[in-house]
């Protein structure tokens, strides 16, 4: 009997020893930093924020009503994310604070009658727990051993608490799930990444080619605004994707692909556009390095190459390679962001960024422009403590060009080998739900079994808080403060949050745990502000403004240092790139081993009854956090699963039917999920929305609703440049009855 | 003065967010709504079509809702716009009966409950909160009867339809096509 | 083919299918056809100066039309969402409203089918006392002006009986619904129920025979009306035809025409005609049956004209 084994515990099955919720402790460690911040914030009537439902961060106004409640949530006309408009999740964040469902007192995993149960706990005992974990940790495995896995805001104060204990473990997954290939790809061409928001000058251009993208499906507000303004002045928008996806159906071309042969048709159009001499000569002249070289590899990657496997007919690739090359240099052929497909993603967006690199759209007015932002000190703080270990150690040369820290790999090197020495031993998890993020549950569930300590901070219970030792609760955006958003755009522009009421239960923000957590490791001279408004104050009159100044405009837009949003004709200009130049030929891929130009690699096609899962997103939920805000799930409240019907036919299956789903592996779905019968899929792949099937049962609107993609994507496909997930090599069967039955009559 | 409303399907995405905007601002109860979103395909995979549209109370010229109010609470506003007076209305359920668009369902407070155009929010000069919020700004809303506003330039310089004209309704939501 | 997704929406009693009226209003109009059938066959044959050779239908069966006008408005009462509010319909009359002047015609209705049967209540029950000296004078006062009330009754009577119709045929969104055709049906279906009613209160074998002979005219008539709703429907545009089709081929096919006609009309003709022919069959089964039947038609109309909709 393994004693030390987690298991998994639903948050409503609380033990009844300890109900020690006394405010004396909590107001001897902290209390006073939190009360005068809020009285301060009760003045206001119409208050400051960014939103964080998403990553896009738009920010806007909080309106209370007349008895001083929170009401709505509001875009900021002068924020360039969203130009006074939120989108459906921004509105709906209301529905964060007010949702009963929430995580409300801080929460310990004890042992009662041989049960593992959860007991409310003090704040105070909850964080001496995890320092003296914390401290145990660094003594026998050294501070590394400690990592964050973060997605939000609040991130920002735990990473600098990590740091200054000595861990440079902090991970998003983000990367390696997510745009990290893009990033990678863009860095070694043009010397630059995409970043976020990203650099797409899509509201003047005169082409937009978007690659399986579906702006529109996900709520990235500031693209699908910049989109609508496009089609307003009668952009050409091209979209690739298996799909008839939103955006397919406001594009002039849809060209309907075979699944996973994108590469194909890219390296089509370099043929084409190369061979046809549609490139932009002067700028490829001048600002390109390995232009042969590239001619001659794409030589073989004829239109009519491609048509054999990609089923986009010849002409269509000619035709719509023209429409991109006379809109040159105003045409995006768009990298996405969820890109970690089929493993070879690197070198997919590469071809990506040689297209724009052929078209001449790099810092170019309508294609991609130099963003710039404001750069604002941190807190004076003593050095951080440097790392004897980290987690590349064990990795050698593998994913050598990952300029951020890959999740899963972080993961991995939580469960011991016998020839790895470096092992994580502690997780601290923020605002990520890795249960439902990572591909491959089984590995993060024994990576899980093998740690000393995982600390879970959040605001809803998840399937990740079942596993945690210690779950604090954090307050929502709408009561906290957080660090200043600081986002690269056309103009650079800072952006305020403040609480617009106190934290509800007995909630925190992440800037007061990681201070307290901080204090109690004793790395105090880490945290010298008396409080996240002197800091704020402090951070901001460096850059000419004041915390009095934000709480009342909210956003402050600043001139840009240099006239460069877009390179002159004819600049000289260096990129940061080993060559100097646009490296069609990459010199970095070249010397770190992998393929400097892009080639065609076959990817697996369903086998005979099986059919692609392919996953993308719903504009009214951002991944699996929002499944049971109340205000979005009353318009989305369960994924469904696309179906072609000649599918739907051979299977027998009825609109609105539900099915169980099984993959390549044998693994079945939790739970079923609702047959949507639609032309809008083609016949050798399904499509589900991603984020839902939840099996934390305190989620009372989310849970058993619809299906979970993430638990059938069992099959992971590494991408080697940088390590991402590539995750749509897993094929799925219907299982019309509940397996249980048919396993129980076999 | 006649309060209209055009919403251009060329450019609407279907992301309900003027359904979520709406329930924020009127404070519609939760599992009921205002207004709601219709998704409409035809053709066959791959030629194929597809139309969003952010529906909602049309606001008739010749509104059944207000004919058949046996109290007077269903009632015409100021430029057209349809509203109920929820002191006046007893709930019989005839006007929800009447409606060719199903814009209206019963409060759980018991009167009958529908899109108002905002009128809290016109009176002050301000957009319906479902068009100010838009993020692919595909709505528009005014007065048709003023040339210059802009759901009137719209209605002129764009072809439109409306929704069931054939129920005799003179509906005053126009999608732009 | 054409795929249409609505999302956002799940309201109360209107999603996916409309059913924001249920069994209250079908009760209501059951009641309200029966007492209209019943009240303008006593008029009539009053007017017609038949007292004496028809009582029962002058002045027996009128005696429950005051309990089921009451009965069917409590119906109404308990479907209004906004109870409280009830008195607002006698605030104001709305011409264009079938509710209100529904609301106003039983307010009419009701008061003479009270007075009706005060009148006739000494030659029921002989030993009736009203206790009160005004009463008997109030009472005297309408047996003085028995003819004008009847002329009162028999119009009120008539707007009643179509009004049960109308109430739904006004609502152009219910294409099922919205057809002239459904306030002379619910007229004709209302007087073979008070016919019906008539028959089992009658002990004069001349009263039931002629009854029963007006019974089966009548259901002759409701047949025809019928047949035309459906010409009607199908002859009309497509929600009309989809309306049709609920009967015709969808879920209120097999109810509407064993219920409805068959059990409802078809037998029960029968059953009085082989009566009339001198065939012993008790008297309260046909009666029953056309009962059943009426109230059916009331029902399934009722959810069936909900479902049948303009949108989508």
């Amino acid at each position: 009997m393994d004693s030390n084994r987690r298991e998994f515990i639903k948050i409503s099955s609380l033990g009844l020893g300890g109900l020690m919720l006394s405010g004396t402790i909590f107001d001897s460690v902290s209390g006073s930093i939190f009360n005068d911040a809020v009285s301060e914030t009760m003045k206001y009537i119409r208050t400051p924020t960014y939103c964080e439902v998403c990553f896009w961060k738009c920010a806007g106004w909080v309106t209370k009503n007349e008895d001083g409640e929170i009401w709505k949530v509001e875009g900021h006309q002068d924020d360039p994310h969203c130009n006074g408009r939120f989108c459906p999740r921004g509105t709906g964040g209301v529905g964060m604070y007010h949702d009963e469902d929430r995580l409300k007192q801080p929460l310990m995993r004890v042992e009662e009658n041989g049960k593992q149960v959860y007991k409310e706990v003090s704040w105070d005992a909850a964080l001496d727990f995890i320092a003296d974990k914390m401290k145990a940790i660094a003594k026998e495995h050294g501070p590394e051993s400690m990592a964050l896995f973060t997605h939000g805001s609040g991130g920002k104060f735990l990473g600098h608490m990590l740091k200054a204990y000595g861990s440079p473990h902090i991970t998003a997954p983000s990367f390696a799930q997510c745009r990290g290939p893009r990033e990678v790809a863009f860095y070694s061409t043009f010397g630059e990444g995409i970043l976020s928001p990203e650099r797409t000058d899509i509201r003047d251009t005169d082409c937009l080619v978007l690659i399986g993208s579906h702006i529109g499906e996900n709520m990235h507000n500031g693209q699908v605004q910049e989109m609508s303004q496009a089609i307003d002045k009668g952009a050409t928008i091209i979209t690739v994707d298996p799909r008839f996806s939103t955006a397919a159906s406001k594009s002039k071309y849809w060209l309907p692909i075979k699944p996973a042969t994108d590469m194909a048709l890219l390296l089509a159009w370099i043929n084409v556009i190369i061979n046809e001499e549609w490139y932009d000569k002067e700028y490829v002249e001048k600002y390109a390095f390995g232009f042969d070289e590239l001619k001659a590899h794409v030589q073989q990657y004829t239109p009519e190459w491609a048509y054999g496997i990609t089923t986009i007919e010849p002409k269509v690739i000619r035709d719509t390679a023209k429409e991109m090359a006379n809109a040159s240099p105003a045409v995006i052929v768009h990298p996405g962001r969820h890109v970690t497909w089929y493993g070879d993603d690197t070198q997919r967006l590469r071809a990506v960024a040689i297209l724009n690199a052929l078209l001449g759209s790099w810092g170019r007015r309508g294609g991609f422009y130099s963003p710039e932002k404001v750069s604002i000190p941190s807190y004076p703080h003593p050095p951080y403590p440097k790392a004897k270990r980290t987690w590349k150690d064990g990795l050698e040369d593998k994913f050598s060009l990952a300029t951020e820290i890959i999740s899963n790999e972080l993961c991995g090197a939580s469960i011991p080998t016998k020839d790895r020495e470096f092992n994580v031993k502690g997780w601290i998890v923020n605002g990520t739900n890795l249960i439902h993020t990572l591909p491959d549950q089984k590995k993060t569930l024994e990576a899980i079994q093998n740690l000393d300590l995982l600390v879970v901070i959040d605001t809803m219970p998840m399937e990740i808080t079942g596993y945690a030792d210690v779950v604090l609760p954090e307050c929502t955006y709408l009561e906290r403060y957080d660090a200043i958003r600081n986002s690269p755009h056309r103009e650079p522009v800072i952006a305020l949050r403040m609480p617009a009421a106190e934290p509800k239960y007995n909630s925190k923000p992440d800037w007061w745990i990681a201070k307290a957590l901080g204090i109690k490791l004793g790395l105090n001279e880490f945290f010298k502000y008396k409080n996240i408004e002197a800091m704020l104050d402090w951070q901001l009159k460096q850059v000419g403004s004041s915390l009095e100044e934000m709480k009342k405009v909210g956003v402050k837009k600043y001139k840009r240092k240099y006239d460069d949003l877009y390179l002159a004709d004819g600049q000289d200009f260096e990129f940061s790139t080993s060559t100097g130049k646009i490296e069609l030929y990459s010199t970095e891929m070249a010397g770190s081993g992998y393929a400097p130009l892009p080639t065609y690699t076959e990817h697996a096609q369903p086998p005979q009854g099986f059919y692609r899962l392919n996953y993308g997103r719903t504009p009214a939920h951002t991944f699996s956090r929002t499944a049971n805000n109340p205000n979005l799930t009353a318009i989305y409240d369960e994924n469904d699963l696309w179906v072609n019907p000649k599918v739907a036919k051979q299977w027998g299956l009825k609109n609105g039917q539900y099915v169980w789903l099984k993959n390549q592996d044998g693994i079945v779905s939790t739970f079923s999920i609702k047959v949507r019968v639609t032309e809008r899929i083609r016949w050798d792949s399904v499509y589900m929305v991603h984020g839902f099937g939840h099996s934390e049962k305190k989620l009372s609107r989310a849970f058993g609703k619809g299906a979970s993609d993430t638990e059938l994507i069992t099959n992971v496909k590494l991408d080697p440049e940088m390590g991402g997930t590539g995750m749509r090599e897993n094929f799925v069967t219907f299982l019309t009855e509940k397996p249980e039955l048919k396993e129980a009559e076999s | 003065m006649r309060y209209a409303m055009a919403i251009d399907t060329k450019k609407c995405i279907g992301c309900g967010d003027c359904v979520v905007a709406c329930q924020v601002e009127n404070k519609v109860p939760e599992g009921f709504c205002r207004e709601w979103i219709v998704e409409a395909i035809s053709g066959t995979y791959p030629n194929l079509d597809l139309e969003f549209r952010s529906e909602r109370c049309h606001h008739c010229a010749n509104a059944p809702c207000v004919r058949c109010c046996p109290t007077g609470s269903s009632h015409i506003a100021e430029g057209g716009i349809v509203l109920v007076d929820p002191d006046k209305c007893i709930g019989c359920g005839a006007c929800i009966a009447s409606c060719p668009y199903d814009a209206r369902y019963p409060h759980p407070d018991g009167y009958v409950d529908k899109c108002t155009f905002c009128i809290h929010k016109v009176r002050k000069g301000e957009q319906p909160a479902c068009v100010s919020v838009c993020p692919t700004n595909c709505m528009y809303f005014g007065d048709l009867d003023d040339p210059n506003s802009e759901v009137s330039k719209k209605v002129k310089e764009r072809k439109y339809k409306r929704m069931k004209t054939e129920a005799g309704t003179d509906p005053q939501l126009y999608f732009l096509i | 083919m054409e795929e249409l997704i609505i999302s956002g929406r799940m309201n109360y009693k209107v999603d996916p299918y409309l059913h924001i009226w249920g069994w209250e209003i079908a009760f209501y109009l059951f009641v309200g056809g029966l007492a209209a059938g019943i009240l303008f066959f006593a008029a009539f044959y009053y007017l017609r100066g038949k007292e004496n050779q028809f009582p029962a239908a002058v002045k027996w069966a009128p005696m429950i039309t005051p309990f089921i006008l009451i009965l069917g408005l409590g119906a109404l009462f308990l479907d209004l969402h906004n109870k409280m509010n009830f008195w607002r319909l006698y605030t104001t009359i709305r011409l264009e409203s079938p509710m209100s002047w529904g609301a106003w015609t039983l307010m009419v209705i009701t008061p003479i089918s009270i007075i009706w049967s005060s009148i006739h209540i000494k030659e029921i029950f002989p030993n009736w006392d009203w206790k009160f000296e005004w009463l008997e004078k109030a009472i005297a006062f309408f047996v003085r002006h028995k003819r004008p009330l009847a002329w009162v009754m028999a119009i009120y009577s008539v707007l009643l009986g179509v009004y049960t119709g109308i109430l739904l045929s006004a609502f152009n969104a219910r294409p099922l619904w919205n057809t002239s055709i459904l306030g002379p049906l619910f007229l004709a279906s209302g007087l073979s129920a008070g016919a019906a009613v008539i028959v089992l209160f009658t002990k004069s074998e001349i009263e039931r025979r002629w009854f029963s002979k007006i019974d089966i005219l009548i259901i002759g008539v409701e047949l025809f009306f019928i047949i035309h709703l459906f010409m009607g429907l199908l002859a009309s545009t497509e929600v009309q035809i989809e309306a049709a089709q609920l009967f015709l081929d969808g879920p209120y096919t097999l109810p509407f025409w064993i219920f409805v006609v068959f059990i409802g009309m078809l037998v029960p003709a029968l059953l009085e005609y082989l009566e009339i022919k001198g065939q012993k069959i008790p008297v309260f089964i046909p009666v029953i049956l056309i009962l059943i039947g009426n109230i059916m038609l009331r029902f399934i109309i009722v959810y069936a004209g909900q479902a049948s909709r303009y949108l989508y």
